[in-house]
């Protein structure tokens, strides 16, 4: 029997659409647009002008703070502007935008190390903020950030992320049928910055294969590949600890609370090519699919590529395009505009066709309490939603409502169709608003 | 921010599951106690609970048009409200009877509250409480004997029980005749010879020939329906099973007229309403606790509740009333049933 977590959901996968192809290389776009702010924190600060030439992975923008990440050109060729775009947040915000020369001109900045054992442990991190690695499972988290803990909490387990539970999304399942040994090579590397004994590369039962080939690039590691029921959110963070550990990460606290690390198996790979080949982060794989494309594909595209450039290369759209949507259906995000680029947390992109872009209309709760069921934190849905209905935001914040991880599942359930979340995140919001008061 | 595109929140899916489908699935595995009713009642059974749907449906209809507000009855709720009140009514009550209580339970139980989600009590069983406090006689004499059963479910011919379901003789015969200091030997023999006589017709019960109201006659249908809907996900199993547990145990314990641990379990829980009660009634999603523990704590109380009527209540069955009360304790056991959170 597969290993899991209490509660949670299955949507239909829809993982068949792309899974099967392998990761096909996207041309570099002509116009790169890369936004500041990829990530988590503050935005980079642009460290290049109108009209400067730029090389192939060279630092155009700088980590603007404790929590921020290095920005690098993605192509070679000259600054066409520095301007406000579409950002997948919505709304704009500035980015550099590159005219690209077509020859990738390389920029070398980094250094390589192909005997990283003989690095020091706190080199890694430092390696990572210099090639402005973040969490590529969508969090977009500063990676030399998180693999430097404080120093009273001790890693034992570091936990690579391959569940990849969101539908449709198949970029990190095809990374690990592609790239196994770089993603154990890169996982290694955690484990050795952090000093943790364990190591695990957790995967999702609905993809054989990809457990398969872990398997073989493990051999003779002490490393484990543990098989996960198929099940979703099986790649929350705490779910997954939860799952593999038996451990609970407290209410408020962080993995390393219970001597735990969790990363995406999409960020292993790009670690381990900063370390071995200097290379930064620059591009990634990207899944392009829903049922309004043409041809749903994984694609390793180049930061600053568009969505409409990734729909061309899905041979278009099919029939009409209802919405689009930046991650996974269940926690990803609406784009309004086909100019979004792609960013370093851009795991996929779903373009969907009218008749399933709209939900039905909210009616009465009938109590039927499906979304506590499925709740994987355990916590009441329906009556956190009820209490911030009634702005009653302290009963709320009572009830658990800042533990909520935002998965979406019990939205997903909800036979009255409300849309819990949207209250969830209101609740949130005023919360936050009070307790700066 | 104008968009050609459908822009919202995450998530961007949804499961197919709707009320309305909940809803009709309860009525679907409802139609086989229907079918057994009109079997062995005959007709009658099926026209007064049409009778009774359509006069939840009209009712709803009808407050929501003068309020203002959306129609809903497509939704299914009412026609579940209709069948189960009519499913509380004996068979042979007056063709008004449905019509009166179901537009009473619809309107006092569900729509003055503001409908669907927001009742505090099921408005079924409401309907039948304001039946048996208007039309007692209705409501407790108008027993049929069913095709191939009598009345009280025993072959025994004694005129002084026909006309009393087997917990009406059980707790009005023998019950009252084995309390009773000045009761002639002959008396006490012939009550103890009917009990055994009960017990040992618990099939009966089971398969339903047996006197009763409309749909509880046939706990085997009843069981039937209700396997379809938890294998389709759509209801509670801890409620039903701490209901009937309770009663099973307490019922076992307390429940026999003739002293402790002697009541034949099997009578206990097949008899009455307790199949139609734990089944499709206290497990009303809107009228019974959303947590876990509160769905337990739930239907602990309504068997204690149950077993505590019918053993020394004024009532032969205690059913209803004991799910009635327990719906007024769900807020309560809501609040302090809040499950405990992840990383707590």
């Amino acid at each position: 029997m597969s290993i899991t977590f209490k509660g949670g959901i299955h949507p239909a996968e829809n993982k068949h659409f792309s899974e099967k192809k392998p990761i096909e290389k996207l041309p570099a776009p002509e116009i790169a647009y890369v936004l500041l702010s990829q990530h988590i924190g503050a935005p980079a600060k642009p460290i290049v002008k109108k009209g400067d030439e730029v090389k192939f992975g060279q630092k155009i923008g700088e980590s603007a703070g404790f929590i921020s990440a290095n920005i690098h050109s993605p192509v070679s060729g000259k600054v066409k502007s520095i301007e406000d775009i579409p950002h997948f947040l919505g709304g704009y915000s500035t980015a550099i935008i590159i005219e690209n020369d077509g020859l990738d001109t390389p920029a070398d900045e980094l250094e390589k190390h192909s005997d990283w054992k003989s690095l020091s442990p706190d080199q890694i991190p430092k390696i990572a903020a210099e090639a402005g690695i973040v969490g590529m499972g969508g969090a977009t988290f500063p990676t030399n950030v998180k693999l430097s803990p404080p120093k009273d909490k001790k890693v034992h387990t570091v936990i690579l992320n391959g569940a990849e539970c969101e539908p449709y999304l198949t970029a990190d399942h095809r990374l690990m049928l592609e790239h196994s040994d770089e993603i154990v090579e890169g996982a290694e590397m955690i484990r050795f910055a952090l000093g943790a004994d364990r190591l695990i590369i957790a995967i999702e039962e609905n993809k054989p294969d990809a457990i398969a080939t872990m398997r073989k690039s493990v051999e003779g590691k002490q490393i484990e590949v543990a098989v996960l029921k198929t099940k979703y959110p099986q790649g929350a963070e705490k779910q997954l600890i939860n799952a593999l550990t038996g451990l609970e990460v407290p209410s408020g606290g962080l993995p390393f609370d219970v001597g735990c690390y969790v990363q995406n198996v999409s960020t292993a790979k790009a670690l381990r090519d900063a370390v071995i080949d200097g290379k930064p982060l620059v591009e990634r794989v990207v899944t392009v699919s829903g049922l309004a494309v043409d041809e749903p594909k994984n694609v390793l595209a180049r930061i600053g590529t568009t969505l409409s450039e990734l729909l061309e290369s899905a041979n278009g759209a099919k029939g009409e395009i209802g919405k689009i949507v930046m991650g996974g259906p269940m926690m990803g995000l609406d784009q309004w505009t086909l100019e979004t680029p792609v960013t370093k947390g851009t795991s996929g992109v779903l373009f969907i066709p009218p008749k399933q872009a709209k939900v039905g209309e909210e009616t009465n709760c009938i109590l039927c309490a499906s979304c506590i069921d499925v709740c994987p934190m355990k916590l009441m849905p329906t009556s956190l939603a009820q209490n911030t209905k009634y702005e009653k935001f302290d009963m709320a914040k009572k009830l658990g409502v800042l533990d909520c991880i935002e998965c979406g599942s019990c939205v997903y359930v909800c036979p009255a169709n409300i849309n819990l979340l949207h209250y969830i995140r209101w609740a949130k919001v005023e919360i936050r608003k009070m307790s700066k008061k | 921010m104008d968009s050609k595109y459908f822009v919202a929140s995450s998530p961007h899916i949804r499961s197919d599951v709707s009320t309305k489908k909940i809803m009709w699935n309860v009525v679907l595995s409802l139609i086989p106690g229907l079918i057994g009713a009109t079997y062995f009642f005959g007709f009658r059974a099926l026209y007064l609970t049409i009778i009774g749907v359509l006069s939840a449906v009209i009712t709803e209809a009808i407050v929501e048009k003068c309020s203002g507000k959306k129609i809903t009855i497509d939704d299914g709720s009412a026609v579940i409200t209709g069948i189960l009140l009519t499913f509380n009514l004996p068979p042979g009550v007056s063709w008004w009877m449905p019509i009166v209580g179901a537009a009473f339970g619809i309107l006092f139980g569900k729509m003055i509250f503001g409908g669907l989600g927001n009742n505090i009590v099921n408005p079924a069983l409401l309907g039948r409480a304001f039946l048996m406090a208007s039309w007692p006689v209705q409501m407790t004499t108008k027993w049929l004997a069913p095709r191939g059963g009598s009345i009280p479910g025993i072959s025994t011919n004694i005129d002084a029980i026909t006309g009393a379901t087997p917990l009406g003789v059980l707790k009005v015969f023998v019950g009252e005749t084995l309390a009773n200091p000045s009761a002639t030997p002959e008396q006490l023999t012939q009550a103890k010879h009917i009990l055994v006589q009960l017990y040992s017709h618990w099939t009966n019960l089971f398969f339903g020939n047996v006197g009763g109201v409309i749909g509880e006659t046939s706990a085997a249908l009843l069981i039937i329906g209700f396997l379809y809907l938890l294998i389709r996900g759509f209801i509670s199993w801890r409620i039903p099973l701490a209901y009937i547990g309770t009663a099973l145990l307490l019922g076992w314990i307390f429940g026999a007229p003739d002293g402790f641990f002697k009541m034949n379990v099997l009578f206990y829980i097949f008899s009455g309403g307790l199949m139609l009660g734990a089944l499709f009634m206290a497990t009303d999603m809107v009228t019974s606790p959303i947590t876990p523990r509160g769905r337990w704590i739930f239907g602990i109380g309504c068997g204690i509740l149950t077993v505590i009527i019918r053993r020394w209540g004024g009532y032969p069955e205690g059913v209803s009333y004991s799910i009635l009360l327990m719906n007024l304790t769900v807020p309560l056991i809501n609040r302090h049933t809040v499950p405990k959170k992840f990383g707590v």
